[in-house]
């Protein structure tokens, strides 16, 4: 505590911390990214491993053997399906019973504040189908998910098939101590949705359902399936759900572990492990998986149809089947077999998945960062702030004339007024506010007067109202509070780098990814932003480092990371939609990334405008 | 004075109004941080569904108020807001108070304020309390500290008026309602006897018999306090539901506070010794600290404060906001301080880090206690360094009361103040 009362180190310490912040701000920088870059390096990594003892000794011995009828099953069901046009209810119905399933239905429907695009709907009805299997070997508190989509179009048939075809093998096994719920949900995320209101009693989001008719016991963990071919090269594992969140590392770990036994090749964002992580080409593939993971989940959108079960504290992962031109094939026997041993042995649990990592990165499937290792990142990035925030402190408290520690005369200048700090906050959260509710609110106004759709007119009302927003507050407070003084917009800046410093670390708390994206690009714009640097190129660079652009950047970053490159047209056109999406991902499902971003990031960034053109 | 003021409470009112009309009420209500298990409206309505049905409110483990509170809403129960108006009103008495207590800040040559900054000090006491966020959440929230905190104020009123039954009332009614203010006792002595020129001096009577008079007051109406709530429930069934409830802290809900993780991590029979030692805590500094201050009641009244709303069993943001009304009295103190800007950033960080650790453990199930308590360690060693930097400043500014403001070493070259 010498530091806290010892008056001379404490101003050598300052007095250092003021003198170097630039260099220091400058290497910390680069110190963060570095040391984000370097998660990817193998040696800086740690193996997966299993941590859950109930899952970890016991061997399990995989028996299913009817992949080709199931593949059968999925034909017909196909063929029902188009018949129908939409979701063969009776016949899902009627299948299931007959595989000895309680089955019940749900009805769902939901009106989209703006139609979606993407997947061309704007009115959503749809039925949910799922039957339970009672435990015969336990009371019947707990109960797994398998969950296949009923997709439109030819896709996701053979997922249902081998959902069906494994009711049908489970039903004959005795060994079974939690319920399994096989649920096949219409109009995916949305139907998904639904389903797990009704399951839970909730109502977050003002859908319309029916209530469900039958339950099991509290759900442990879910598995998504989504397989649209015979036979398939690869299993990819998605974890990303709603807001960031990722499930247990356990249940990653679970799926390794039963594709090494049975000999399946598995991905992760689509990527291959590779075994040269000390070549240049080994160490960027790393990269480029890690950076996968950081984007989706940065962008706070479920994945896969698991990523809303996250919410309520359930385990869940998406299981996709991935046909390329490799040449070894993995039919869906062997899929079932990989299914049914990692069902059997969740059903092993005794508690819930709690002793593995919840916050990591995963840059391979058998190697992953834990929140130790990636919070460092982020922490040098945030000191930064922190610094920068001292340094103004300490140039607010001494005038010219410094004396000693404390013993200093404050009151030769007048102290900034409260107006001239409060206005701009006041006014760039009322910006903010606009942003978020006006777009939805005025889609029909914007149809009437400009030759645009829907969702353009969302889209592109965000967009204007978050340019407006640029020539709006930088305006104001000389109306209000008279001339601007020096002393003012230190203060004012000295709040704004505080709240970012908070603003960011509760996010990246929340949503590392997020956090340390907005981070790279906001923290240096904080740290040099004043009235007194070259206007235009400055506003430039703002400009260039705000939110918006960002998000830009990120779009085309992510189609590169994906091998898709994209042109600008196209991009431009990928960011439009990004926009309609994570507005309709907020109003959907409650994903937060869109208020965060309208209601403060935004916000803060305007106060460092408004620094910039400070008079 | 009166038209700031007024235009204060109704932007205050306005704004607890509106928020109580707000869905967050209901949200706010059930935050942790705001209610303990004490001071929760939702018990309090439990507890008087109880009484209404002819049970002893005692019965189970749900409310653990006091019984003049229950009987006190007994009458007043369909006026939800009547808690809401009440814990508005007393900041008129803070107020009040501070007006008094800036007469008596110390003469001195360099250091005095100028009789203009003590004129506005009363409208920042009352800004302080009536727009900081912890009393308006633990307003909206219904809770009963802020009627703790109400007699606390009039306490502190009827001793800066020196008034000294009243004083003894209303102390007793603040110990009456949650034990721990009986520490306020020494300072509430000490500044009548300055007041009254009785010297502190264990070989005089006057002393002494001031001393007995004071307490006489003090536990007679604590007597019949006690008395009462007996005669009004006819069981001494509240006496372990209450103050037994306070000092060995068998609820764990997680709060504001140091005793739910250390306690909840605990082996059973190591309890009574480390319950022995958190809860001397909050009494044992009444000691050193009245020996120190003995000469400043009025700033031993403010340390005890927050001695008390630190280490208390059960804290919310309201006990908090208390004392942290107090600061702008001691804004005369600001040039001494060192820590301040470090301790409002961590403040500030724990209170927003708050929620988001307790959504990420409850709701979202990825972090444990373990984070939740860190913050809440965070938060309260930030309330320690404030205290004590405050505690800091005031002796140096003593010290340069009597020794000049620029100190010369014995060479003529500046010296400086070291603390050890």
């Amino acid at each position: 505590m010498g530091l806290l009362s010892d008056p001379n180190r404490r101003r050598a310490l300052i007095s250092m911390l003021t003198r170097l912040n630039a260099p220091i701000c400058v290497v910390c920088y680069f110190a963060g990214v570095a040391w984000f870059m370097g998660l990817a390096f193998e040696p800086f990594t740690l193996r997966t491993y299993m941590s859950e003892n109930a899952m970890g000794s016991t061997m399990v011995e995989e028996r299913f053997p009817a992949g080709e009828r199931a593949l059968a099953t999925g034909r017909e069901f196909a063929a029902h399906k188009k018949k129908v046009g939409g979701m063969p209810v009776d016949w899902l119905v009627k299948n299931m019973q007959d595989r000895g399933l309680e089955v019940f239905t749900q009805s769902f429907s939901r009106t989209l504040p703006f139609p979606d695009e993407n997947k061309e709907r704007y009115i959503v009805k749809g039925t949910n189908v799922y039957g339970i299997l009672r435990a015969p070997r336990a009371p019947r508190t707990e109960a797994l998910v398998l969950s296949a989509p009923c997709s439109p179009g030819d896709s996701n048939n053979q997922a249902v098939g081998l959902l069906l075809g494994l009711a049908q093998y489970f039903r004959n096994q005795i060994y079974w101590a939690k319920d399994i719920i096989f649920l096949v949900n219409e109009h995916d995320l949305i139907g998904m949705q639904a389903w797990l209101e009704g399951y839970h009693h909730t109502n977050t989001t003002g859908m319309s359902w029916s209530p469900l008719q039958g339950r099991g016991g509290s759900i442990q963990a879910a598995l998504s399936l989504e397989l649209s071919s015979d036979v398939i090269t690869s299993l990819d594992l998605v974890l990303e759900g709603l807001n960031g969140q990722l499930p247990n590392l356990d249940l990653a770990n679970l799926f390794y572990a039963f594709c090494q036994k049975i000999g399946v090749l598995c991905t992760i964002q689509g990527k291959l492990q590779r075994n040269d992580w000390d070549s240049v080409s080994g160490y960027s593939h790393t990269v480029q998986t890690m950076m996968l993971m950081v984007m989706k989940q940065a962008s706070g959108r479920p994945w896969g149809d698991h990523g809303l079960f996250l919410r309520y504290h359930i385990e869940a992962a998406t299981i996709k089947g991935v046909n390329s031109f490799r040449q070894y094939k993995t039919d869906a026997t062997t899929i079932g077999r990989l299914l049914e041993g990692m069902y059997r042995k969740l059903n092993n649990l005794l508690e819930r998945l709690h002793q593995s990592y919840f916050f990591y990165l995963m840059p391979s499937l058998s190697h992953f960062v834990s929140i130790g290792y990636y919070m460092p990142a982020f922490g040098l990035l945030a000191v930064i702030l922190l610094l920068r925030a001292l340094d103004l402190w300490v140039q607010l408290n001494t005038p010219p004339s410094t004396t000693e520690d404390g013993v200093a005369d404050i009151d030769q200048q007048s102290s900034p007024g409260v107006l001239s700090v409060l206005t701009p906050l006041v006014i760039s959260h009322l910006t903010g506010v606009a942003l978020y509710a006006l777009p939805i609110r005025f889609q029909e106004t914007a149809v009437e007067h400009f030759p645009v759709s829907e969702t353009e007119a969302v889209v592109l009302t965000a967009i204007a109202i978050y340019t407006a927003g640029l020539a709006l507050p930088h305006n104001t407070h000389r109306l209000l509070s008279g001339e601007g003084t020096e002393q003012g917009w230190r203060v004012l800046k000295l709040v704004a780098v505080l709240y970012l410093a908070v603003l960011l670390g509760c996010t990246a708390l929340i949503n590392f990814s997020l956090g340390f994206i907005l981070a790279l690009t906001l923290v240096p714009l904080a740290a040099f932003v004043t009235p007194h640097v070259p206007k235009v190129l400055s506003a430039f660079i703002l400009v260039i480092l705000s939110p918006a652009c960002t998000l830009l950047f990120s779009v085309f970053f992510f189609q590169e990371l994906q091998e898709m490159p994209v042109s600008f047209q196209d991009g431009w056109l990928l960011y439009l939609s990004v926009i309609s999406q994570g507005i309709l991902d907020h109003s959907l499902y409650g994903s937060l990334v869109y208020p965060l971003i309208a209601l403060l990031v935004y916000p803060c960034w305007l106060l460092f405008w408004n620094i910039l053109f400070w008079k | 004075m009166a038209a700031p003021l007024t235009l204060l409470l109704i932007v205050a009112v306005t704004i607890r109004a509106a928020l109580f009309r707000s869905s967050l009420a209901e949200l706010i209500a059930e935050r942790v941080e705001v209610v303990s298990p004490i001071t929760a409206w939702k018990r309090v309505v439990e507890g008087l569904a109880l009484l209404d049905l002819g049970v002893s409110p005692y019965s189970g483990d749900v409310f653990h108020e006091t019984p003049l509170i229950i009987y006190m809403f007994h009458f007043l129960v369909d006026y939800a807001e009547i808690t809401f108006m009440v814990s508005l009103n007393k900041n008129f008495r803070k107020q009040k108070f501070a007006l008094e207590a800036d007469r008596y800040p110390m003469d001195s040559l360099e250091l005095i304020r100028s009789p203009k900054e003590m004129y506005y000090i009363p409208l920042k006491v009352a800004m302080f309390y009536l727009l900081n966020p912890f009393t308006i959440l633990s307003c909206v929230a219904k809770s009963t500290c802020g009627l703790n905190n109400a007699v606390l104020a009039l306490f502190f009123l009827s001793t800066i008026k020196g008034n000294v039954l009243l004083s003894a009332i209303f102390l007793c009614l603040a110990t009456y309602q949650s034990i721990y203010p009986i520490t306020l006792c020494a300072p509430a002595m000490l500044y009548f006897m300055q007041r009254q020129y009785i010297p502190v001096n264990f070989r005089r009577v006057s002393f002494w018999w001031f001393i007995v008079q004071y307490l006489f007051m003090y536990l007679g109406s604590l007597f019949v306090l006690i008395c009462l709530s007996f005669f009004l429930l006819g069981s001494w069934d509240y006496l372990p539901s209450v103050y037994g409830f306070i000092l060995s802290v068998p609820d764990l809900t997680p709060n504001i506070g140091l005793f739910w993780y250390f306690f909840a991590e605990m082996f059973e029979h190591f309890r009574l010794f480390f319950l022995c030692v958190f809860q001397i805590n909050v009494f044992f500094y009444t000691i050193p600290l009245s020996i120190k201050l003995k000469e400043h009641p009025v700033f031993l009244m403010f340390m005890q404060l927050a001695v008390i709303s630190i280490f208390k069993s059960y804290p919310t943001v309201g006990d908090v906001a208390l004392y942290l009304a107090f600061l702008p009295v001691w804004s005369h103190l600001h040039r001494f301080l060192r820590n301040i800007f470090l301790v409002s950033c961590v403040l500030l960080a724990c209170s927003v880090l708050f929620p988001v650790l307790w959504h990420l453990w409850i709701y979202a199930g990825s972090a444990n206690s373990n984070f939740y308590y860190a913050i809440t360690l965070l938060f309260n060693v930030a309330q320690i360094l404030l205290v004590s930097d405050y505690f800091y400043a005031f002796l140096r500014r003593e010290h340069h009361l009597t020794n000049g403001l620029y100190l010369k070493r014995k060479d003529g070259s500046e010296a400086t103040l070291i603390l050890k």
